[in-house]
């Protein structure tokens, strides 16, 4: 584990920019990746880490600064421009054909005989396997095979093209913790055979573990570089979390509080078959805004869903809830999604594509309140009055900058979109508002109406519940934070007393658990023979 | 009394022009392009063939040289049905209009295209009849192997028919190559399937649309060539061909969008809808109901496919999905 000893420049970053629209992904950032290493890319969501590894992909241009691989400036401009320079990234969402074998999947786009022996193509990524030490099936077709074999087959595809310099995004989000171990120790080989390798993750243990250096990103802007053995977990925290922001947002003590949803052992599974929420007990109380932190993928979404209906829950689990009119508390998991709207619990999700879920895009403003609301109307005829009506005043109140009430709100800039669909789920006045990511990608003056809608509600008695990715502002605007890590409570904390030290790791307390785990003996085994192949 | 021997060559006449046709609008499938202008395409094709045709008999007084008489409509057919690939291809790839209906207004404009010169034509000749006949060029057409008949059963089945006819089992079986043992064929069929993988693996995604667009409107206008030259003996009457187009689609599901099933298919295909023929006695709706069977045959072959859910079995993933690269 210890840094290299020759420490060669393989590619640098100088002062390397770049936005999209109003928003600075990567501002001026310089770094050194070096020949043979390890390097973590640490970060929180929205630091700025893919973007930036993105550059040298030739996914995004950078709109300034330069890159320069092996000390010549390099300009890439496209995956196959990062090929030739020997770089080569692993994304999130792999690309692979998938009724295409592993084999053809690897060989595509590659020059070669027109005709395609299959013989030779398969003698050829064989070495490569081996080299490494994969376990593949080349000829499975990528539909059968997990995640994690799919992995594989873009880290073999990746190195088949000859790359030296390997990013991994994320690498491990979607493995099991055998699988980690596996992956660790492919990667491990990679470096002893001179790979350079570059990890993106936001898990503290896996980079602690893996890594000779860590490079720290923090809301586009680069913290630092470290070696990995003078570090330590609460070292890169602060590092990550940075120091305290005063915010200055206006919070009220809670009033008349009392709980409106009781969750107890709830747990979910994922399309994987994988717990996305493991025994998750909290309780949601009018007139006060309970913040939800975890790092992306913890449960969050799920979690959101299950209260609202969208969700199965397995068997065991339960979420009560309270109506405001008599204590008889009703039992929300198996109802009807519409029965639950009705009870007053609302959830204004704002996904990464805000148009994707609550609102049509081609729709204008009147048409997408009329979307909540069309079931109230007698007869065949949809009432146009009452939803424009509320159209107005949402654009009023909430200042929506529309040409009319009818135009589509896809032409709409981010913020306003957001604020209709907020200001549509606040409208029916509901006892429950769930909302997710809500300021998300939106300028400051934009957030803050968001906010102050926000506790306007939560004044109103309403049980607000806020996902939110910027600990500054979680500790800002909500009163408790529970924390999510791996779709397990790992803690609940007041946040007029907590710290963003102390929250940062509430979310990584859980993950990397399984890597103390790790065999140790066999890994050694496995390199042993590693040598002898090699020989 | 049925007559196998009658029925198949007859069968395999009526497949031809739905094989060219299915044969094209299958690489067009695999790079993700619906193309719904194949019986536009097809009717282009036949139009052009017929009006090169008739100008060179006109020229040439119908002394015509064999060769000659067969490339210029060959030509012309290609020529007109590259045309409205190009048109197709444009419209779709580099504008992203949407696919259906590029496809659907372009099949509409096939068979106007085909019926205004062909009735051009009609009036230039001045004949009684609604028809053109260019009996000249579709005996060249025509020409079997001069041993044929002397061989019997096996003559007739396998020998009796024009070169276009072998020339369409050679396509689908070249096609069938290409896309399932090269790398341009790998390359193809990625596209289809995912086409942001093949762009980032390097492949030229638009390029290759253009390409296989264009070479599968060039095969499906010779189906319509086929058709009147030498099904039909040289006459063009509007609107003869009839449904052939969109059976050559169906003849795409049915199939798989395998070429080399696909000579099997449409010989099939075309057995069905020639059926009613053979079948003494039915009246005219029940010829009707038989006229239904290769639809029927295509519905049933989807029900089985969309229950088995084999991936392999399935559309190309991206089909009729317009690519943007800035999606990724």
């Amino acid at each position: 584990m210890s840094a290299p000893a020759n420490r060669e420049v393989a590619v640098s970053l100088r002062n390397v920019t770049k936005t999209f629209g109003s928003v600075v992904a990567n501002n001026d950032i310089s770094m050194d990746i070096y020949k043979g290493e390890i390097l973590s890319l640490l970060g929180e969501n929205g630091s700025g880490k893919t973007t930036l590894m993105n550059m040298l992909a030739g996914i995004y241009a950078p709109d300034g600064g330069q890159i320069f691989v092996d000390g010549e400036e390099a300009v890439i401009r496209s995956p196959q421009d990062a090929f030739d320079y020997q770089i080569g990234m692993i994304h999130q969402h792999f690309k692979l054909v998938d009724v295409f074998s592993a084999a053809e999947n690897i060989i595509l786009g590659m020059p070669g005989k027109m005709k395609l022996d299959k013989k030779a193509i398969l003698k050829e990524i064989r070495e490569t396997v081996d080299r490494y030490g994969f376990e593949i099936d080349l000829n499975k077709k990528i539909y059968e095979m997990s995640v994690s074999e799919k992995q594989t087959v873009e880290i073999i595809k990746v190195l088949y093209r000859g790359a030296q310099i390997l990013i991994l995004d994320e690498p491990t989000a979607v493995l099991t913790p055998q699988e980690t171990e596996k992956l660790f120790f492919v990667l491990r080989a990679m470096k002893d055979h001179g790979r350079t390798i570059v990890i993106i993750t936001h898990k503290l243990q896996e980079v602690l573990e893996l890594s000779d250096r860590v490079a720290v990103l923090r809301k586009g802007e680069y913290v630092g570089v470290v070696d990995t053995k003078d570090a330590t977990e609460s070292s890169l925290t602060e590092m990550m979390v940075g120091k305290k922001v005063e915010l200055n947002i206006d919070r009220t003590d809670p009033e008349n509080v009392r709980d409106l949803v009781r969750v107890e052992h709830l747990t979910c599974l994922n399309k994987y078959g994988i717990k996305a929420l493991d025994d998750v007990s909290f309780t949601i109380r009018g007139g006060e805004i309970l913040g939800i932190a975890g790092i992306a993928g913890a449960g969050q979404k799920e979690l959101l869903e299950a209260i609202a209906g969208l969700q199965k829950a397995e068997p065991g689990s339960s979420v009560m809830y309270r109506a405001i009119d008599n204590n008889d508390e009703i039992q929300l998991l198996g109802k009807d999604v519409n029965d639950i709207k009705n009870l007053g619990i609302s959830l204004a999700f704002v996904p990464e594509d805000r148009l994707g879920m609550g609102l049509v895009g081609n729709m204008g403003m009147v048409g997408n309140m009329l979307l909540r609301s069309y079931n109230e109307g007698r007869g065949i005829f949809t009432r146009e009055k009452e939803p424009r009506e509320l159209a107005e005043e949402i654009r009023d109140k909430l200042e929506v900058s529309t040409p009319n009430v009818y135009t589509p709100v896809r032409k709409l800039s981010g913020g306003n979109v957001q604020k209709v669909l907020v200001g549509r789920e606040i409208s029916l006045a509901p006892r429950v508002l769930m909302t997710a990511y809500a300021v998300r990608g939106l300028d400051i003056n934009t957030s803050y109406t968001i906010y102050n809608i926000l506790s306007d509600e939560k004044k109103k008695g309403v049980g607000v519940v806020y996902v939110g990715e910027d600990l500054d502002v979680l500790i800002e605007l909500c009163d408790r934070i529970l924390v999510l890590c791996e779709g397990k409570v790992s803690g609940l904390v007041d946040a007029r007393t907590t710290t963003k030290e102390e929250i940062g790791l509430l979310m990584t307390k859980y993950s990397g658990d399984h890597i103390a785990k790790i065999d140790l003996t066999r890994l050694m085994e496995d390199e042993e023979a590693e040598v002898e192949r090699e020989e | 009394m049925f007559s196998l021997v009658a029925f198949i060559p007859r069968a395999i006449l009526q497949g031809m022009p739905l094989l060219f046709g299915c044969t094209g609008e299958t690489i067009s499938e695999k790079v993700g392009s619906l193309n719904l202008g194949i019986p536009g395409v097809m009717y282009v094709g036949a139009i052009c063939g017929v009006i090169g045709s008739f100008l060179y008999e006109q020229s040439c007084d119908r002394q015509v040289v064999p060769i000659i008489a067969v490339l210029i409509p060959f030509l012309a057919c290609l020529a007109g049905a590259l045309l409205m690939g190009l048109l197709f291809a444009f419209l779709t790839v580099t504008l992203r209009a949407n696919q259906n209906v590029v496809g659907l207004a372009m099949t509409t404009f096939g068979v106007g295209f085909g019926n205004f010169f062909g009735g051009s034509l009609m009036k230039l000749t001045g004949s009684a009849v609604p028809s053109i006949a260019l009996s000249a060029t579709s005996k060249c057409f025509r020409k079997s192997l001069p041993f044929a008949d002397d061989c019997g059963a096996f003559g007739k089945i396998f020998l009796s028919y024009g070169f276009m006819t072998y020339l369409a089992v050679a396509i689908a079986l070249v096609t069938a190559f290409v896309l399932t043992k090269t790398r341009v064929g790998l390359q193809l069929r990625a596209i289809g399937e995912n086409p942001a993988t093949a762009d980032a693996a390097g492949i030229d995604v638009n390029k290759y649309k253009y390409f296989a667009i264009c070479i599968g409107c060039m095969i499906a206008g010779l189906g319509g060539l086929f058709y009147v030259m030498d099904y039909a003996n040289g006459v063009w009457s509007n609107d003869a061909f009839g449904d052939r187009g969109w059976l050559a689609i169906a003849l795409v599901i049915f199939t798989l969008w395998k070429p080399n099933i696909a000579i099997f298919g449409s010989i099939l295909f075309g057995g069905l809808y020639i059926l009613n023929l053979f079948i003494p006695g039915a009246g005219m709706a029940t010829k009707e109901l038989y006229k239904m069977l290769p639809y029927v045959v295509t519905i049933i072959v989807l029900v089985i496919t969309s229950m088995r859910r084999k991936r392999e079995h399935q559309p190309p993933e991206a089909l009729g999905l317009p690519y943007f690269r800035e999606d990724r």
